[in-house]
């Protein structure tokens, strides 16, 4: 009952309210979620082998000397 | 005394047959902008222009904006020139974006990369708020009111116009002034979803030199990166990590501080006074404008609960010696460097000797870089 008021009063004071829409907008939410991680995780990835191939490189250069 | 009653009529007959009660309700909350910006110094350089901007522009007649006299005659507004001149084509965020791109140093980033992962976690609440306000609002302005979430007033602007969003106005509000309450927001989020156990945990830092060529390639690629998942961020992206660069190479020093300083300084100044074009009574004082507000606070609540319950999942598996703080993932959002440091001060608060600050500014800096993604991917999904 209480659920039903609340759908109530939010129907009343917007108009456009439709909670089907929070359902519907999962999607994007997964998708966007996905798609950051996916990013950050590719970014981590080529810092972690720049931060290698540099260090290396550092070493060896400390090793020719 | 028939000259003045007609000097009356003159001056004033204009204003009290134009005068509506709500230009006094926005006064109030220009005053109110004005009177965090100066007492309680909450993000002034952007909340006093924004005030001032708003009693400005709710005057009757103001020859601030751009209005349709009685006559029919349009009459330009400075204000109205500026937004079009720097706004409506996104131009001005874009360019403050050089400046922040010089201010960030990505050296505690660089130096722990694994990081990176609590700048993503704590978008999450850009998301969350998308599917909460596409119940309200139709998608392009739901996926608008969402990025406020970012913590990123410049992003929040170029979303909310490339998606035609009429709510522009109470987005950027909500955006600065949910910036400027971060140290009051975050805190109660982050105790409610840790244990005193948990905020006691030490991260020892182990300094690691970040090799200059490093520092120089990292904007660059990331750019790339970035722009190949999602191409409407390619302006966004590209002008913070152009400013990054001009600060790495080590060649234009001049420029960095420039870009840091003067042009920041200026573009702040502009940009704060413009967005006041859009709190006009009309369309500022709605309920839609209300719940806009809520929806903000919702998406930084999020944002903090997304970043801080991501450490304590992978804390499930990490082995015990090796446990993450869960409060550094708090500091993922792009409000930086408040962020980084409320979570580093609340560190001190439960444990004098637990220095979090390299950890929680390195997630902060990838929040800046994480925030600016999502709004790409939400331009890609919705343009």
């Amino acid at each position: 009952m209480l659920q039903n008021l609340f759908i109530t009063s939010m129907a009343f004071s917007f108009a456009d309210f439709n909670p089907m829409a929070f359902v519907d907008n999962l999607y994007y939410m997964g998708m966007g979620m996905a798609g950051i991680i996916i990013v950050m995780g590719v970014l981590i990835a080529i810092t972690t082998l720049l931060n290698k191939i540099f260090s290396k490189s550092n070493k060896k250069d400390k090793e020719d000397k | 005394m028939a000259l003045l009653n007609s000097f009356k009529d003159l001056l004033f007959s204009d204003m009290i047959n134009h005068f509506d009660y709500r230009m006094l309700i926005m006064w109030a909350i220009g005053g109110v902008l004005i009177f965090l910006a100066i007492k309680k110094e909450m993000e002034p350089t952007l909340l006093l222009p924004m005030g001032f901007g708003a009693i400005l522009v709710n005057l009757p007649f103001s020859g601030a904006i751009t209005q349709i006299l009685e006559n029919g005659e349009e009459q330009e507004g400075a204000l109205s020139v500026l937004f079009d001149a720097g706004i409506a084509n996104e131009l001005f965020p874009l360019i403050l974006f050089i400046g922040i791109g010089a201010m960030i140093d990505f050296g505690p980033l660089l130096s722990n990369p694994k990081l990176m992962i609590f700048g993503a976690a704590a978008q999450f609440g850009i998301f969350f708020t998308l599917c909460m306000a596409s119940m309200f609002f139709p998608i392009n302005d739901a996926a608008s009111i969402a990025i406020i979430g970012a913590a990123d007033g410049p992003t929040s602007i170029v979303v909310a116009n490339k998606l035609n969003s009429e709510y522009l106005g109470a987005i950027m509000v909500a955006a600065y002034s949910y910036m400027a309450l971060v140290p009051i927001i975050q805190p109660p989020v982050i105790k409610l979803l840790t244990t005193k156990k948990e905020r006691m945990i030490r991260m020892p830092y182990t300094q690691t030199k970040v090799k200059k060529t490093t520092r120089i390639l990292f904007p660059i690629i990331i750019t790339i990166v970035a722009g190949l998942v999602a191409p409407a961020s390619v302006s966004l992206v590209g002008f913070l990590m152009f400013g990054n660069l001009i600060r790495e190479c080590g060649v234009l020093n001049s420029l960095s501080e420039t870009a840091q300083k003067v042009l920041a300084n200026l573009i702040t100044i502009f940009l704060g006074i413009t967005i006041a074009t859009k709190m006009h009574y009309e369309s500022f004082l709605a309920p839609d404008t209300l719940l806009i507000l809520a929806l903000g606070l919702f998406a930084f609540v999020f944002d903090t609960a997304g970043g801080v319950m991501f450490a304590k999942i992978l804390n499930i598996f990490l082995p015990r010696g090796k446990k993450i703080n869960p409060m550094i993932g708090a500091a993922g959002i792009s409000a930086f460097p408040m962020s980084g440091r409320i979570v580093h001060k609340m560190g001190l608060a439960e444990d004098p000797q637990n220095f979090l600050l390299m950890h929680s500014i390195g997630v902060n800096v990838s929040g800046q870089i994480a925030s600016v993604i999502a709004g790409g991917l939400i331009l890609n999904f919705f343009m």
